[in-house]
Order: C-alpha cells, then sequence, then structure tokens
C-alpha cells in the first residue's frame, strides 16, 4: 500500500463525481428533496378519516353519541346517510372509511339501563386504518360509557388503564420516518457512488487502465472505498443536520455514537457496493443487482413492516442487512438517548459485514486482474 | 401509404420482439424481477402484530392483580416477560429488547375493592415505533375491558359497559393485511418492472447510437414510440400475469373482481408506466443517470405516494395533490378493490382516467423531448 498513490486515487475519484453537474443534482440536491417530501408522505397514522353516520334512532342518547364521534378529531369529514341501502355503496366506492349504525331502539335502551350496542362498518381494503379507526371507536364509546354510569349515579369505573408511550409521547410519527430517512438515503448514496461508478467505469474501459497501472488490487479497493465514505459521510451529515435543526427530531444520545455508528453503516453499506460491482461487467448488470440488494434491504430493515413478524428464514437473511442494524441504533440514538455501549452493542456486527464484503470485492478484482 | 405505415410498424415491432428476445436483462426484468419482488412482498409485509414482546410488572401479590396478569399471559397478542418491578425493564425498553411495559402497582387489589377509588394500572409503549406503540395499547385496552366484563358478572353486578360498539370489516373480515398489501405491492412491482424495462433498454440504445441511427430512417417518431411501447407492453403484461398467479396461488389471497376487468385497468397502467420509462430515457440518454432516475422518480415515489402502506389522505395536502399526480396510486385503488371488492365500475372507471391523462401526458412529453433531441 503506498499512501501517495492511494490519495492521487481518492482525488480522482471525488473529482470524477463532483465534475459531473447531473451527478452532483442526483447525490446532493435529490437525497434533501427525498428527505422532505417523503418523511411527511411514509406516516401510518391516521388522519383526515371519511365517517358516514347512519342514524335510525334519531332519539336523544343517538344524537349525543354521533354527536361525539363528529366531534372527535380524526373524523375530519363526516356525513349522514339515510338509508340502509346506502350503506355498501357508502363503503364500496370508498365514500367513507367507515359506517357507524345505530339501530331503531338504542335511545329507548339506554334510557332504561337495557345493554345497547352500536355497529361500525369497517373497510377491509386498508386494513392498518381499519384497525386504528377501530381503537379510536372503542375509545369514543367508552367515554360514553363512562359518563352514562356516572350519570346514573353508579360509580366511576374503579380502575382507569393509563396509556403512556415513552421516547414519543404524543407518537409523533415524524420522529419515527426521519430517523428511518436517514438510514435509507445514506444507503442509497453509498450504494450509487460504488456500485454504479466502477459498472460505468469498466463500461467505458477506464477500469481496465486502472487495473494495468501499478495500482494493487487492494490500493484500488482503498481507493474506491475512501472517497464513497467521504460523501456517504458528508451526505448524512447533512441529512441529520436537516432532520435535527428543520424538522425538529429530538436527539437525545451523543453526536459521538451518531457519527461512529454512521461510518460503520457506510463502510458496510460501501462494502456491498463493492461486492456486487465485482460480480458486475455492464452498467445494467449493476444496476439490478443493486435493486435485487436495496429492495430486500429495505424490506427487511424493520422500517416499514416489524422484523419480528416475518418468517424465520427471513429473520435469518436479515441479520446480513446493514440498515436492520443501523436503523436500531439511530432510533435509539435519537429518541431514546441510548448509551454508547448499547450502541456498540446493536451496531458491532456491521464491521464484519464490511469486512466480509470487501475481502469478497478485493477477491474478485484480483482475479479479475490475473 | 397507410399500407405503408403499417408494414415499417410491423418492420420495428419484429426488431423489438427480436431485441428483447436476445437480450438477457430485458427477459430478467420481465420474468425473473416479478417472481422475486412478489415473493419477497408476500413474505416479508405483514403488520399483523402478534406475540408483541412486553414486560409485565407485576407489583402486587393480591389474587386481582395476578388474575389480571394472566389474562395478559393469555392472549396472542403479547409474550410477557414476567417481573416484580417496573425497574427492571427499563433498559429493555432503551435497547428495544421489549415494545412495552404493562405495570400493575402495589395498590391494585387494595384500590380495586374500594369503589370510590380508581386504581391506575399503566401501560408503557416504546413510542419509538408508533404503529407498534398504538397497537399495544388497543390490544391492552381489550385485555383490561374484557377482564372487568368478567370480573363485572362474576360479582353478579351491572355490566360496566351500558352500550357496546360491535365493529365488522367488510372485504376483509379477519383484517388479514396481506389481503389488502399485496394487490398493493403489484401496482409497486409493475412500476418497478415497467420503468426499468423502458427507462434502462431505450437509455443504453441512446448511448450507443442504435437510436440515433433509427432516427435517421424513414421511420417517424410516433412509428418508434409505437413501436418500442407494444412488445415491451406484452412482456409487462406478462410480469402482471406472474404477479398475479403468485398472489392468488402462492398467498391464496381472494380475487372478487373479474379477469376483464383487471386486463383493462393493468393495460392502462401499463402505458402509463412505460411512458414513464420512455420519458427517462429520452430525457437522461446515459444507463448511468436514466437507473438513478428510474429509482428516484418512479420506484420510491410508488412507495411513499400510492397509498399501498402509506395512506395519502393521512399526507399534508400539497403531498396529497403529489400523489395524485403518480399513476400507481390509481392502480393501488383499482387493484385493491378488483382483489377484495369485486368489479366496482365507480371507483375503477375514475381511476382509469386518471391513469389515462398521466399516459397521454408522459408519452407528449417523450415524443416532444426526443424531437428537441434530434434537432
Amino acid at each position: 500500500m503506498n499512501a501517495a498513490r492511494i490519495r492521487t486515487l481518492v482525488r480522482k475519484e471525488l473529482l470524477a463525481v463532483l465534475r459531473d453537474a447531473r451527478s452532483r443534482t442526483v447525490l446532493i440536491v435529490f437525497p434533501i428533496l427525498q428527505l422532505a417530501i417523503f418523511s411527511f408522505a411514509a406516516t401510518l397514522e391516521v388522519k383526515n378519516v371519511e365517517l358516514a353516520l347512519l342514524d335510525k334512532d334519531g332519539g336523544k342518547a343517538a344524537v349525543e353519541l354521533t354527536q361525539r364521534f363528529a366531534g372527535a378529531p380524526y373524523f375530519t369529514r363526516v356525513f349522514a346517510l339515510t338509508r340502509q341501502a346506502e350503506v355498501a355503496p357508502t363503503l364500496e366506492r370508498g365514500r367513507a372509511m367507515a359506517v357507524l349504525v345505530i339501530n331503531e331502539n338504542f335511545s329507548r335502551d339506554v334510557a332504561a339501563s337495557r345493554p345497547a350496542s352500536v355497529q361500525l362498518l369497517l373497510d377491509g381494503r386498508r386494513s392498518n386504518t381499519a384497525q386504528i379507526v377501530q381503537g379510536y371507536a372503542q375509545h369514543i364509546v367508552e367515554q360514553y360509557d363512562e359518563d352514562l354510569s356516572e350519570r346514573a349515579g353508579g360509580a366511576a369505573l374503579p380502575a382507569t388503564l393509563v396509556a403512556r408511550n415513552w421516547f414519543n409521547p404524543n407518537l409523533a410519527y415524524l420522529w419515527f420516518t426521519v430517523p428511518n430517512l436517514i438510514g435509507m438515503l445514506s444507503m442509497v448514496v453509498g450504494l450509487l457512488v460504488t456500485a454504479l461508478s466502477v459498472a460505468r467505469e469498466r463500461e467505458l474501459g477506464t477500469f481496465d487502465q486502472l487495473l494495468v497501472s501499478p495500482l494493487s488490487a487492494w490500493e484500488i479497493l482503498t481507493g474506491k472505498t475512501l472517497p464513497a465514505m467521504i460523501l456517504g459521510l458528508v451526505e448524512s451529515a447533512l441529512i441529520v443536520a436537516a432532520s435535527i435543526l428543520i424538522f425538529r427530531i429530538p436527539c437525545h444520545g451523543s453526536l459521538g455514537s451518531m457519527a461512529f455508528s454512521l461510518v460503520l453503516y457506510l463502510f458496510s453499506v460501501v462494502g456491498f457496493g463493492l461486492f456486487i460491482s465485482s460480480l458486475c461487467n455492464t452498467q445494467q448488470q449493476a444496476i439490478l443487482g443493486t435493486f435485487t440488494f436495496m429492495i430486500p434491504a429495505t424490506l427487511l430493515s424493520g422500517f416499514a413492516t416489524p422484523l419480528e413478524t416475518m418468517p424465520r428464514l427471513l429473520q435469518w437473511v436479515s441479520l446480513a442487512n446493514p440498515m436492520r442494524y443501523f436503523l436500531t441504533a439511530i432510533r435509539g440514538i435519537m429518541l431514546k438517548g441510548m448509551s454508547f455501549g448499547m450502541v456498540f452493542d446493536a451496531v458491532w456486527p456491521l464491521a464484519i459485514i464490511a469486512v466480509v464484503t470487501l475481502a469478497l470485492a478485493g477477491w474478485f478484482f484480483r482475479k479479475g486482474l490475473d | 401509404m397507410n399500407a405503408l405505415v403499417l408494414r415499417r410498424l410491423e418492420a420495428i415491432m419484429v426488431k423489438e420482439v427480436l431485441q428483447i428476445l436476445r437480450d438477457p436483462s430485458s427477459i430478467l426484468i420481465g420474468l425473473i424481477l416479478p417472481v422475486f419482488l412478489t415473493l419477497l412482498a408476500g413474505y416479508s409485509t405483514n403488520l399483523d402484530i402478534e406475540h408483541l414482546a412486553i414486560g409485565l410488572a407485576l407489583e402486587d401479590a393480591s389474587p386481582e392483580a395476578r388474575d389480571l396478569a394472566a389474562s395478559f399471559g393469555a392472549t396472542k397478542y403479547f409474550k410477557v416477560s414476567p417481573g416484580h418491578d417496573r425497574r427492571e425493564f427499563t433498559n429493555d425498553l432503551v435497547t428495544g429488547r421489549l415494545v412495552g411495559l404493562v405495570v400493575i402497582p402495589q395498590t391494585f387489589g387494595r384500590d380495586l375493592a374500594r369503589a370510590d377509588r380508581s386504581v391506575p394500572f399503566q401501560v408503557i409503549a416504546d413510542g419509538s415505533v408508533p404503529n407498534t406503540a398504538t397497537f399495544l395499547q388497543n390490544y391492552a385496552e381489550g385485555v383490561w375491558q374484557s377482564w372487568m366484563e368478567v370480573r363485572a358478572r362474576t360479582l353478579g353486578g351491572q355490566a360496566t359497559q351500558p352500550v357496546q360498539l360491535v365493529p365488522r370489516t367488510w372485504y376483509n373480515q379477519e383484517l388479514f393485511s396481506l389481503n389488502s398489501l399485496l394487490p398493493g405491492g403489484m401496482a409497486i412491482n409493475l412500476t418497478l418492472i415497467g420503468a426499468l424495462l423502458t427507462a434502462l433498454v431505450v437509455a443504453r440504445e441512446w448511448e450507443r447510437g442504435t437510436m440515433e441511427a433509427m432516427l435517421a430512417t424513414p421511420v417517424g417518431r410516433f412509428e418508434m414510440l409505437l413501436g418500442k411501447l407494444l412488445p415491451y407492453f406484452l412482456l409487462g403484461m406478462g410480469a402482471m400475469a406472474i404477479c398475479l398467479g403468485i398472489t392468488l396461488f402462492v398467498f391464496g389471497v381472494p380475487f372478487r373482481g373479474s379477469l376483464p376487468a383487471l386486463t383493462l385497468v393493468s393495460a392502462v397502467f401499463m402505458v402509463s408506466a412505460l411512458g414513464l420509462g420512455l420519458l427517462i430515457s429520452s430525457l437522461s440518454s446515459n444507463q448511468f443517470v436514466a437507473s438513478q432516475a428510474a429509482i428516484l422518480a418512479a420506484f420510491l415515489p410508488a412507495y411513499f405516494l400510492s397509498g399501498y402502506l402509506f395512506e395519502p389522505s393521512s399526507m399534508p395536502l400539497p403531498i396529497e395533490l403529489l400523489s395524485r399526480c403518480i399513476a400507481a396510486r390509481y392502480y393501488v385503488s383499482s387493484l385493491k378493490t378488483l382483489f377484495l371488492v369485486g368489479d366496482v365500475w365507480g371507483v375503477l372507471l375514475p381511476d382509469m382516467a386518471g391513469m389515462a391523462i398521466i399516459a397521454v401526458v408522459m408519452l407528449g412529453l417523450t415524443l416532444r423531448s426526443t424531437a428537441r433531441k434530434l434537432s
């Protein structure tokens, strides 16, 4: 290894990426733009629900209950139906997410303290939303029940459940999405500057020129890894700064642990990128390779859907996924104030992934040399 | 004249079909990628949260407290780690080994006996994953409510709930999330396949200069576009059939619509997806930029803005409006309806209109940018 040679190579690589206006845009403007758009889009929170009411009773109790539904903040579009026949088309066409049906004898039963019930029909096409809306409705009815038994002179319910959410008391979805997007966008950048750029050089023939130069395979590998790390870290630092300063996501942990986990994460992503590129001869192969890595990496990271619900086999596969470790760490650092020791426990497998992928990449590069 | 146009079109299509058949990457994208993506989506995306790992701090030894603790252990929703002090569990919440904590305080049994006291017992969820936290709170609420019901009944008292909510979910009774996620996922896969097919393959032609050679012949731009579109359209529809087959026969998702309706809707969508790919390729004209654009302009927006997983109605207005420019949004809505409800033309027709408008805009822009490139 020769430091001067590597320094020259790193400079050349950085210039190659940054000189081209289009790739500057792709690398700098796009991730920030995406952070802005997707952090607001990626929400499983349920707001602005359309609710239809079919009040066949019309009595005092029914009116009171429907008003409680209409007044709840999540039901922003509430409208009344007049006939049972309207219920099916309303749900079918998606005009309402849910229909609340109150039957004829409701008010009479409530007044006579007989058990009464109301029906909530939900659109199962939106299965996650359906469950959350059901939770909202349950809550409104329970509140109503408590008030009824209090008014009837009975004691308040003897024990109440106190719900608390640690680390994110109001369950702000943005606090969840933004840290995850930091992981996702850093990965996209890291892969773009490694996997695709080597394949492009191969197609243009400039990679062969590198290979016949006095540089060894390991020097070339280092010369490819370092610039990608530098670009990736600058990029991630920008994204993290935007998350904290613009999106106001709390960061309870130390910036040192953040930097530590970012370096390890990018190292392993770059390792994967170079490994993919060492296997590919054309850009098309590299692009397909990048996709076949990136899509499972996103799906098996615990971002959109929890890892715990996946089949055992996929959970094992996810052990090789750098994003999985990084997401645990970044959520822990920002929201939970994880200590350095805990962060270390969460991310050390990244070092192994990086070493293995880089070694494989180096081996394949060298095989190309012989 | 007309016969000549047709013959030229035929010649271009024969050329394109041969090109597809001889190019391993189009076959890979059109036939292998859909299998891989659908299987992966089917096995990995599951929002049905069961066996949530929670800690249960039973700080009270009364029979009531132990009974309540047992009912938390009995549901399939929770996997309980028992303990006697809430402090035992705080570290596990930080590291993420547990996603929640139920605390039954020391005074629980004593206060329960006295009707005038309300005894708060606590459910603490890890808010850093809000969706799981919401589910945990809802399940805990459910366990608590039914425990209270049983208790009230055994004590011979009045039911604690004068009014009960009876929820019914239509179209997907068991609220099996795969039933709604997989049909929507088809739209994401086909967006990616459509964009990759055209963006990469056509961008390569621009890069190698064969596209300009073609355009130098008497073939018109429009014929050229049509000639490119049709073979890839057929390949894309083949990919759709593969996704459909796996969704139905491997994952057993119900299909309540009709095949002609699905084919019609998918055809309109496929034109818009290929149109996006053609536009990307004619704007970027090299594979490096085209592939980045395919990720950034086709795949990620489809994933985030289509309503496949995240509801557009919950997004802020400007982003909700942006999502209306994504063809996948209309396709997701139609697919979910076709699979779970049936041929509801009140949903399908507006969706098809939206996709058709996007397709026309994409193809129009492609024609314009091809013209500009030549001059």
